[in-house]
């Protein structure tokens, strides 16, 4: 199941752990990226909380947790290839995995139809 | 984008090329083009970038004796820079400072290298400065100095990067024997007819280049023109800004501003030696005092790690203790990591010293660092 925040991040739910990222949108919109602060494995959060820090060559900007939960991993390729980010911000330049509890709440985030129509009308 | 914003006389170009246009100093003005910020960053370093400069203020000063030394005499009561000295020809940088000697403004100074018109004297001064820069002169120019300001007819651009004189010397071979920080008139010969323009050796990238001034139909044409040329790519602020502070070249309401004197800032070379006795314009004994008192210092920090220190991020020493704030920092494209510049307390200036930048509340470890990080690669003559 992959959904989509109006903060513009993605989750991929497999099971138990959700995937999150930024939306091709997101990327776009920041530029080049540069850096990304990533945050500790075991590190829990709320929907809407911090969860990372995406710096472009213009300016640094926050990445919201799309949903609770508390991070199992980290891409730590981003630390000596932060452009993939740029390249494939669905694949390859995922954030962090989560352990979600509380499946339902991706329910109150749109479905990739739902957001492409939310961007249009940015 | 609010309808209020001006626009420069090449502002629907900047759209048809697909700018992303922004909000600066009261204008609406390119922030980067499809190419991108670092793209066009790299770009310029390599080959041509064409920068519109056509926000920032022009202006020039005339005395009604028709003398040079009446102009210059009265611009030299407000600034660093000798003045009285400059030949036809010749630019300066140099600052506008107010009683205390902090920065009102940065300018360029030049005196017009043309028969007949060698008395005048042409300013460019920042965007954002510069209605508050035309009041500073007309109330500190005496009566018989004019200050006439161009901005409604004179648009500008910078053409920058290596093969920047290359590409404008096609259009008049005489530009490429210009030296840094020097200027003249020259007509450029474009395929649908000529046009005068005022073209001098200089830039704010570190890298060769020249600025050109010119009216705002003849500027359209021109741009039109280089354009087409191979290696000419336009080029937004956001890759003007980091090209700068790659150059290790201050940008007002950053890196200096009213609380900073030209001393703190690293610009003693604007200030000619014999302007330093703490007289002779406004300002000057803060300049004297800066150069005996030494408090602080603009140095360069390259963080160790990879994340960019932004402006007003605190710097530390290694006890803890804040020594001083970045004033410009992001991610240099040409260094290929974090580059800043901020004001730390002597004697923590000193090069090769590790401070702590306190980004998102850790210490990052950083080394002040010589400016500029890249070298500058302007055309000092063979």
């Amino acid at each position: 199941m992959l959904k989509f925040s109006k903060d513009h991040e993605w989750v991929r739910l497999d099971g138990d752990v959700a995937t999150v990222g930024i939306s091709d949108y997101a990327q776009k919109q920041l530029g080049d990226v540069v850096f990304v602060e990533l945050p500790d494995v075991g590190h829990e959060v709320d929907a809407g909380d911090e969860l990372a820090v995406v710096e472009s060559v213009k300016a640094a900007s926050e990445v919201y947790a799309p949903i609770a939960g508390e991070v199992t991993e980290v891409n730590a390729d981003l630390e000596g290839a932060p452009e993939t980010v740029n390249a494939a911000p669905m694949d390859g330049g995922w954030f962090v995995k989560m352990s979600v509890s509380d499946k339902s709440a991706l329910d109150t985030l749109m479905d990739e139809a739902a957001y492409k129509e939310y961007c249009e009308g940015l | 984008m609010a309808d209020d914003l001006k626009k420069t006389a090449l502002h629907d170009m900047h759209v048809d090329l697909g700018a992303k246009m922004v909000p600066f100093a009261g204008y609406a003005m390119p922030v980067q083009y499809p190419m991108g910020v670092m793209k066009e960053h790299l770009h310029t370093r390599d080959a041509v970038g064409l920068f519109d400069v056509g926000h920032m203020g022009q202006v020039f000063l005339v005395a009604d004796d028709k003398t040079f030394a009446t102009a210059a005499k009265a611009l030299e009561a407000l600034v660093p820079a000798s003045i009285t000295d400059l030949e036809p020809g010749q630019q300066r940088y140099t600052q506008f400072l107010n009683e205390e000697g902090g920065i009102l403004d940065d300018l360029m100074v030049s005196r017009i290298n043309m028969p007949g018109h060698d008395h005048m004297i042409y300013l460019v001064v920042n965007a954002g400065c510069k209605d508050a820069d035309y009041a500073h002169l007309q109330a500190h120019m005496p009566d018989n100095v004019a200050v006439n300001v161009k901005d409604d007819t004179l648009s500008l651009v910078a053409l920058q990067g290596p093969k920047a004189v290359e590409i404008i010397a096609r259009l008049n071979p005489d530009i490429a024997k210009l030296i840094f920080m020097t200027h003249g008139e020259f007509e450029l010969q474009l395929p649908d007819g000529g046009i005068y323009a005022h073209v001098s050796r200089s830039g704010y990238t570190g890298e060769d280049g020249v600025e050109i001034s010119a009216h705002h139909d003849h500027m359209k044409r021109l741009v039109g023109h280089l354009l087409t040329q191979d290696g000419v790519a336009p080029i937004g602020l956001g890759a003007r800004d980091s090209l700068r502070l790659e150059a290790g070249l201050c940008l007002y309401g950053h890196d200096i501003d009213t609380t900073t004197s030209p001393i703190e800032a690293g610009l003693i070379w604007s200030v000619q030696k014999h302007r330093r006795s703490g007289e002779g314009y406004m300002g000057a004994a803060r300049v004297a005092n800066d150069l005996k008192v030494k408090t602080r210092r603009l140095v360069g920090l390259k963080p160790e790690g990879r994340a960019p220190a932004r402006e007003h991020t605190e710097i530390q020493d290694l006890d803890g203790q804040t020594i001083g704030e970045v004033t410009s920092g992001g991610f240099g494209p040409s260094v290929g990591g974090p580059v800043a510049m901020g004001y730390v307390d002597v004697p923590h200036n000193k090069t090769g010293t590790t401070v702590n930048l306190i980004v998102r509340g850790k210490p990052m470890p950083a080394t002040v660092s010589k400016l500029p990080f890249v070298p500058n690669r302007y055309f000092r003559g063979e």
